[in-house]
């Protein structure tokens, strides 16, 4: 292991004060989780997690931690704006939350919506058992961090059986503040019995930054709940963004997710599930394009725990330039998980010599009576299809986005929101490289 | 329109074509025919320009200019359009977006104005009803789940919305039972025109009996051996492509 304290980045996490909650069972789990990430330090590649993303680089950083003038850094809302997407909104700057961006006015029934240190200050006890939950589940060394630093984030809850029409947006900018900053934001949801809930969750960038960014959230289904979950990250090409989200589902709880990974200079998804509860469902759709010396790296954990439970989860990858991808989609099926059926699918286009992908699907399988499926693949441009499209007049360029475009596309194909849909198939053209 | 003269050449370091020589005018209709392996399909490739064919000698003018210096999409905006013979299935694109892309990549390389969607799609109902294909195949992505006789029907329905002025059908023919095979060659029949000339490379006779060529010419060991009128053909079916290549080649002519 490295030298924990030696590393700056380090150094600068652990230097900074705490700020205190007045709540001690709070500010004791922070400071736990603190004293934790003091002796773990950062992972380095031999640690199977990180085996292929090394932190060596972002090691020999310092940030500074918090954003003292976030309330006052000036962000557009066209910065985050969608079409197709005009409901309920939180919007974080540098990790502290923006009334004046955010809409929580006419929420309708059923939702509660609002960033958790307003929550903490009415009253912290319904928050307990999720934060100290949070908090025990430390797992690696940023979210320590995160456990350690972050004061602030979404809380949302969904009443049982109430279907919230108008998606939610979630908003986490970064903003450009003349210095790097370290920021943190932890976000709780959770959906009540059969609530039906939709979330865009967004990561974009106003201004060119370097900073470092944390985002952990939990987000628990209840029994037979229903979430549509987009994540648009975005986030400005110099900046670190580590994220990750753990899900946990109830007997038929079913959550679909598309992940469009975009931006970042390294980008780290840690995504978790655990389907705890017969007939629950997990579908996940994700695309990730690092390009320039883009890293980026998606890290998919589903853990089949109950009876008849299904995951599906259909990724792509595309690399350019000196862009490299990293994705690890490991499937438990844990004992007692009979009838559980598990599919995974990576496949993944190098456009250029310099890209790099590495995939690894793992699969554990201590169950009976299940069907599992997957693959992974790696590959260029089928020659043949770009001759077809070059034959019929169409130059090798657009032959190439056409066909880059198309192989996209499959991560979109369900999304339900057509608006959003068309938007984030341009968003993606516009990201792909033409030559 | 084109003229082959001498052409030689090579896939993967073996020479297929060896010193093949065609001429062929506007408004006609050449029939190449030939035993399998004889480089008929070599022919096609190297005309549209696909990787891998390597062209050892010989010179190929296309209404005055050197085709073989073109990348593949400027000949097919120069007007050379390739029916294939394995149409390639492209999962997630549309097959009308495809079309009109490959429609506006041609117009804006020649200078001309882009088709707006209404303008194309007015374009396509048109041929469609030509075509006598449904516009159900519009909405799928190209090729992918097209049966044989759906791909080739494509094919040709590309050529019609394309409308290119030398139109090569490699083995359009081949896989289609009767019936396919009618409507492939209705669409081919619509699209004769004194401006438009077309090679049809073929291993049987039976696509002429419903295209009638102009010339036809029998292609083998990589030159083309003898040419005739369509009774060429009907011999061919008599006989066989044996004793063919014993005779003395022929330099085609048009």
């Amino acid at each position: 292991m490295s030298e924990p304290a030696s590393l700056p980045l380090v150094e600068s996490l652990l230097g900074a004060p705490l700020p205190p909650s007045g709540i001690a069972w709070l500010d004791a789990a922070r400071q736990e989780s603190r004293e934790a990430f003091a002796a773990s330090g950062l992972p380095d590649t031999r640690v199977e997690a990180w085996k292929y993303t090394a932190l060596r680089a972002l090691g020999q950083r310092h940030f500074v931690s918090g954003d003292g003038e976030a309330l006052s850094r000036a962000v557009d809302a066209s910065a985050f704006a969608l079409p197709g997407v005009d409901g309920p909104r939180l919007v974080f700057v540098n990790g502290v939350f923006r009334a004046d961006l955010s809409r929580l006015d006419a929420l309708p029934v059923g939702l509660t919506l609002q960033p958790w240190s307003q929550a903490l200050r009415a009253d912290a006890e319904p928050l307990r058992f999720a934060l100290s939950r949070q908090y025990r589940e430390r797992g690696d060394a940023f979210a320590r961090v995160n456990a350690a630093s972050a004061c602030d984030g979404v809380s949302l809850r969904v009443a049982a059986q109430a279907r919230i029409d108008s998606p939610v947006q979630l908003v986490f900018v970064g903003a450009a503040a003349g210095v790097d900053l370290a920021w943190h934001v932890r976000n709780l949801i959770a959906l009540g019995e059969g609530a039906e809930l939709t979330l865009i969750e967004q990561h974009v960038a106003v201004g060119e930054q370097a900073h470092l960014a944390s985002v952990v959230s939990d987000i628990d289904l209840g029994e037979g709940a229903r979430l549509h979950h987009t994540v648009l990250q975005a986030a400005a090409v110099g900046a670190s963004l580590i994220r990750r989200s753990q899900l946990r589902l109830h007997a038929r709880a079913h959550a679909t997710l598309h992940l469009l990974e975009l931006g970042a200079s390294l980008a780290r998804h840690d995504l978790h599930a655990e389907l705890v509860g017969d007939d629950a469902r997990l579908d996940t759709r994700g695309l990730f394009m690092p390009h320039g010396r883009q890293h980026i790296d998606t890290q998919l954990a589903i853990r089949h725990q109950a009876l008849n439970t299904i995951s599906s989860a259909t990724w792509r990858g595309v690399a350019s330039d000196r862009g490299r991808g990293v994705f690890r989609g490991a499937i438990m099926v844990a004992p007692g998980a009979d009838g559980s059926d598990a599919s995974l699918s990576n496949k993944n286009l190098l456009l250029s010599p310099s890209a790099e992908i590495d995939t690894k699907p793992e699969l554990e399988i201590h169950a009976d009576e299940v069907k599992a499926a997957h693959g992974a693949t790696v590959g260029q441009l089928d020659e043949r299809a770009l001759f077809y499209l070059r034959s019929r007049g169409i130059p090798l360029g657009e032959a190439r986005a056409l066909l880059t475009a198309a192989f996209c596309r499959a991560v979109l194909d369900d999304l339900p929101n057509e608006l959003l849909r068309e938007h984030l198939s341009t968003l993606l053209l516009a990201h792909l490289p033409h030559t | 329109m084109l003229k082959i003269e001498n052409l030689h050449a090579r896939v993967a370091g073996k020479e297929i074509l060896k010193g093949l020589s065609l001429t062929v005018n506007a408004g006609e209709v050449h029939a190449i025919m030939g035993p399998n392996g004889a480089g008929k399909s070599t022919l096609g490739n190297v005309l549209s320009g696909r990787d891998g064919y390597e062209v050892t000698a010989g010179t190929v003018t296309y209404n005055g200019i050197d085709l073989l210096a073109l990348e593949p999409e400027a000949r097919a905006a120069a007007g050379v359009f390739l029916a294939f013979q394995y149409p390639v299935e492209i999962p997630g694109v549309n097959n009308t977006y495809f079309l009109r892309a490959a429609a506006n990549a041609q117009r804006k390389a020649r200078g001309e104005k882009e088709l707006d969607s209404m303008q194309f799609l007015k374009l396509v109902r048109e041929k469609l009803k030509v075509m006598q294909i449904s516009d159900e195949l519009l909405h799928r992505a190209v090729n992918e789940g097209f049966s044989g006789g759906e791909k080739k029907r494509n094919e040709i329905f590309q050529m019609a919305v394309l409308e290119p002025q030398l139109a090569i059908l490699d083995e359009t023919d081949s896989g289609l039972d009767i019936d396919a095979l009618k409507q492939v060659a209705q669409g081919v029949n619509m699209l004769r025109s004194p401006e438009r000339a077309f090679l049809m490379i073929t291993h049987y006779q039976r696509l002429l009996d419903y295209v009638v060529p102009d010339f036809v010419h029998v292609l083998a060991d990589g030159r083309i051996v003898e040419s005739g009128d369509k009774s060429l053909a009907l011999k061919l079916e008599e006989h066989g492509y044996r004793g063919i290549g014993e005779s003395q080649p022929t330099g085609a002519h048009a």
